[in-house]
């Protein structure tokens, strides 16, 4: 049986950008994708939800001091 | 001059070609000088490589000494030397190559796919070692060649330059061979770039000399010449070279050759790193050890920590720091010897000259020190030359007047661990010989006054001078932005002076009151025969409303709030201090309650005014009302030390009775613990508990008036434990969280006075004496022990915290939060968070390190709806 890391409550959401919103997310912080956090493509969650080397994760964190906090990471 | 930007540095290993062509003299003989003192040619101080003694002129560049850059020369070695700082990669290439064909021992495909992996992680700007470290993992595991099919031997290599091919050792020569052999294509592999070091460079064959300006030799006060030692390392190893040399020109026998040879690799060894494992370091004929090139460069008191990352600077002062109440928290006392010594620069405008030239023609302290003229050239004024040069002064010229009341400085103590250990301070010139703090500012500094030092600094521009005011300002610093509270506040006599002043009902009559408040800036107050100390206290309160539990709360169950029976819950409304007393909780450092509050409803300024006020209120009390310790406030009487004397025996009779449990075997043990450490638990538990009753009893004995009590309960200083162990019971000493086991491990027993396995307390480690009574020798023991963990404790920590913050600063130092609140490195652009802390918040600016104060919000908002409806 295979456990889906994502129903775990200590794993965030990791959700795939799609093209257009990588752009945006680019354009607002005014870098190129290398100057971004980066993701191994053989990490368990990253095989799990399907993203490939370039693809730009979103991942929603639960923050003590923030509430909510939002993250992006490169996939290579 | 035009500004230059270096792109890139990039670091190659030098071939012998590259040494030969840069050299400018080939170094033959070990001599240096000649008879008459004149250097040598072909000798180590040649005048191609340079010139240090003044007169001389270099064979090279013309230059005289200070001109000429210096110019490096060469040694031709008789015989290859391998280079310590690579040999362990020697060791490594030696294993990852064919020993017949020089190929690496892995197929072409593998080879290739690893090369373009490392290639990938360079152009990401990622780190790359474990893919090399894989490479010589497995090139190391191959048994047989996959190109040519030879056998693979093993090289062992023997620290720190010797290599072992089963019992044969491979002389250099040897292994330069073999490293030749190695083609262009394979060393990618291996992580290295064929352009930029061929692996056969990394065994010497032509030693570098380095310029004679790199290792100059000083004259002693004897006329005698002291060679540097580069130098003397050198002249051993010319004169093994010229040995080896003669020697097998006249055809010695091979064993005398290879001792040699041996001889030139240790001294070509130790002239590169002196501190090499596995071999003895060259010494001088003194004994010291010498110091070589890695040892110029390594290390805290290295090129890099000391002369390159070191600066040193101009228009500082540093000298030991004392204490005065009686300036502000935001100056600083500054001694008029150094106030006479630093200067600050006028700049002379059609505006300021006329105050300029004041300052040039005084004869007194604030006067001018030097005039610095346009084209750069500095002239001290003196009395014979001031009318003359204030005559001729100019718009454009510097004046530099020394320092004044009002300048503004820097202020620093070492170490340096946080923003707020340099602060701005504004001059107050004073007598005598230290620099003058309010003490109300040693904490962000963590001063005190056994001997402490600081440093001062003076900007010397504008602009610099602007920044110190505007962003380094004491009052600027007095949220910390590690918790959000203040740093600054009261601290030891302050605090107990206010809680003399504000406890219970106190009465001041109107004389005692004016003598109180008369240094402070306080206006209204009203014309009365009798003040209470909470009254004095309001009247330099601003007006803010504020309800909190004090230091000196009990923590009852229930809290009464205002009605308090303790004068512990401070109620303070619009300015007026109705109930509870002022301590720690509200004025002092790191805590202070009230000075939060003012500082987020009148700003920083009023905050400093406060803790001026607040401090020189507090200070007048203390001296005024009388405060003091000895040894007769920890005296308690008979009854008491009866009754703790009881309470001892009976928790020690418990322990015996456990102890006789446990031996029966009629002890249960905890859930999860064995039945020894069920019993020591049960134990420590036992005494804690009887020393904290004897403090309760101590406590109860001494009295609330006690100046002791009184210290801790306001949280002035000590505890009441420190009491407890003054007057009642020192109680259990203890090393690594357990009572004292070790001593005499084998008859297991803590001291000789003692049987063998006695679990009893005095056998291990509790003193049931007080610090006043004084320590029984077998007591005294232990408490060393106990005290020695502490301080060891603390040397320990102290030096590890230290390395652990360097690293922390070198690994944080370009992350730099920006305008949209992003964290990034400031060279290269990465992004570190995309929100500074993940919710953007600035703890200096928070509320005790939260975001918003949703509490503070919903009373003024109440507040003001009251006032409304009103």
């Amino acid at each position: 049986m295979k456990i889906r890391l994502q129903d775990h409550i200590l794993v965030p959401k990791h959700e795939i950008l799609s093209k257009e919103e990588a752009e945006e997310l680019l354009k607002i912080l005014g870098i190129s994708k290398e100057q971004l956090p980066k993701i191994k493509a053989s990490d368990p969650i990253v095989v799990e939800i399907g993203a490939k080397p370039g693809d730009i994760i979103k991942i929603t964190r639960k923050s003590l001091t923030a509430g909510k906090s939002v993250f992006y990471r490169l996939v290579v | 001059m035009i500004p230059k930007r270096l792109a890139a540095i990039k670091f190659e290993v030098l071939s012998p070609q590259e040494i030969r062509r840069m050299s400018v003299a080939k170094i033959v003989t070990p001599e240096t000088y000649d008879d008459d003192g004149f250097p040598i040619e072909g000798g180590l101080m040649d005048t191609r490589l340079g010139v240090i003694d003044p007169g001389l002129k270099c064979k090279t560049c013309g230059g005289k000494a200070g001109e000429c850059p210096g110019h490096f020369g060469h040694i031709e070695l008789a015989a290859p030397v391998i280079h310590v700082g690579y040999a362990k990669l020697i060791a490594r290439l030696l294993n990852g190559t064919c020993r017949e064909c020089g190929r690496i021992l892995m197929k072409d495909e593998r080879r290739d796919k690893f090369v373009e992996e490392i290639r990938k992680r360079i152009a990401m700007n990622q780190n790359y070692d474990d893919i090399i470290k894989e490479v010589f993992r497995l090139t190391k595991a191959a048994k047989k060649c996959p190109h040519c099919g030879a056998e693979q031997v093993e090289i062992k290599f023997d620290k720190p330059t010797f290599y072992y091919e089963g019992e044969h050792r491979l002389t250099p020569k040897d292994v330069r061979e073999r490293l030749e052999k190695i083609p262009n294509e394979d060393l990618p592999a291996f992580g290295i770039d064929p352009k930029i070091a061929r692996p056969e460079w990394f065994v010497l064959t032509v030693l570098p000399v380095p310029p004679v300006t790199v290792r100059p030799s000083i004259i002693l006060e004897t006329g005698q010449r002291s060679e540097d030692d580069l130098t003397h390392k050198l002249v051993d190893i010319i004169r093994i070279n010229q040995r080896f040399l003669e020697n097998r020109e006249a055809g010695a026998p091979p064993q005398i050759l290879e001792d040699l040879w041996e001889l030139l690799q240790y001294h070509i060894t130790t002239y590169l790193d002196n501190e090499v494992s596995g071999i003895p370091p060259a010494r001088h004929r003194s004994g010291r050890p010498l110091k070589t090139l890695a040892q110029r460069l390594k290390g805290k008191e290295g090129r890099f920590r000391k002369s390159l990352s070191g600066k040193r600077v101009n228009f500082s002062a540093r000298t030991v720091i004392s204490p005065d109440p009686a300036i502000s928290i935001s100056e600083v006392g500054v001694p008029k010897e150094i106030a006479e010594e630093l200067t600050v620069p006028i700049f002379v405008t059609p505006r300021n000259i006329e105050i300029a030239r004041e300052f040039i023609l005084r004869s007194e302290h604030p006067k001018a020190n030097y005039i610095v003229r346009p084209d750069g050239k500095r002239i001290r004024v003196i009395e014979s030359n001031k009318e003359e040069l204030a005559e001729k002064l100019e718009p454009g010229w510097i004046v530099e007047r020394q320092l004044m009341d009002g300048d503004i400085v820097l202020f620093n103590r070492q170490p340096s661990l946080h923003r707020m250990s340099i602060m701005a301070h504004y001059v107050r010139v004073l007598p005598y010989k230290t620099f003058r703090l309010n003490p109300a500012v040693c904490p962000p500094y963590n001063a005190d006054f056994d001997g402490d030092e600081m440093n001062l600094h003076v900007p010397q521009t504008l602009e610099a001078q602007a920044e110190a005011k505007i962003l380094m300002a004491v009052q600027e610093h007095i949220l910390s932005p590690r918790f959000g509270g203040p740093i600054i506040g009261g601290i030891h006599d302050h605090i107990s002076g206010l809680y003399l002043l504000t406890r219970g009902n106190k009465k001041f009559s109107r004389e005692e009151t004016i003598q109180l408040l008369r240094a402070l800036d306080v206006s209204e107050v009203p014309v009365k025969d009798e003040y209470t100390g909470k009254e004095i206290f309001s009247y330099i309160l601003p007006k803010i409303t504020l309800e909190f539990k004090a230091e000196v709360c009990q923590g009852c169950e229930f809290c009464k709030g205002e009605n308090c029976e303790y004068d512990a819950y401070v109620v303070i409304r619009n300015g007026q201090l109705l109930k509870g007393t002022i301590d720690e909780k509200a004025v002092g450092a790191f805590k202070g309650v009230i000075i939060d509050e003012i500082i987020r409803k009148y700003g920083k300024e009023e905050a400093k005014k406060f803790i001026d006020r607040m401090t020189q209120l507090a200070i007048r009390v203390i001296t005024s009302v009388g405060f003091t310790i000895g040894i007769d406030d920890i005296e308690i009487p008979k009854e008491a030390e009866e009754q703790i004397e009881e309470v001892i025996r009976n928790a020690e009779k418990k322990v015996d009775e456990l102890i006789k449990a446990y031996k029966e075997g009629n002890l249960e043990p905890m859930p999860g613990r064995s039945l020894e450490e069920t019993l020591e638990m049960n134990i420590m538990r036992e005494l804690g508990k009887a020393r904290d009753q004897a403090g309760k009893i101590a406590g109860r004995f001494l009295g609330d008036e006690n100046p002791a009590v009184i210290m801790a309960v306001s949280g002035a200083r000590g505890s009441m434990l420190n009491l407890t162990q003054m007057a009642a019971c020192i109680g259990q000493q203890s090393v690594r969280g357990e009572r004292i086991v070790r001593g005499y491990t084998y008859s297991n027993r803590t001291l000789p006075h003692f049987k063998p396995g006695d679990l009893g307390s005095k056998a291990r480690g509790f003193v049931r004496s007080s610090y006043k009574k004084g320590l029984s020798p077998i007591e005294f023991f232990f408490h060393a022990a106990g005290g020695r963990e502490g301080l060891v404790d603390t040397a320990v920590r102290t030096s590890q915290s230290g390395y652990l913050q360097r690293r922390m600063i070198n690994a944080l130092q370009d992350l730099k939060v920006e305008y949209d609140g992003t964290v990034r490195e400031q060279t290269s652009g990465v992004l570190v968070q995309y929100r500074f802390g993940e919710d953007g918040v600035d703890p200096a600016k928070s509320y005790r390190g939260k975001a918003v104060d949703v509490k503070r919000i919903l009373k003024e908002i109440i507040e003001e709806v009251k006032q409304y409806g009103e």
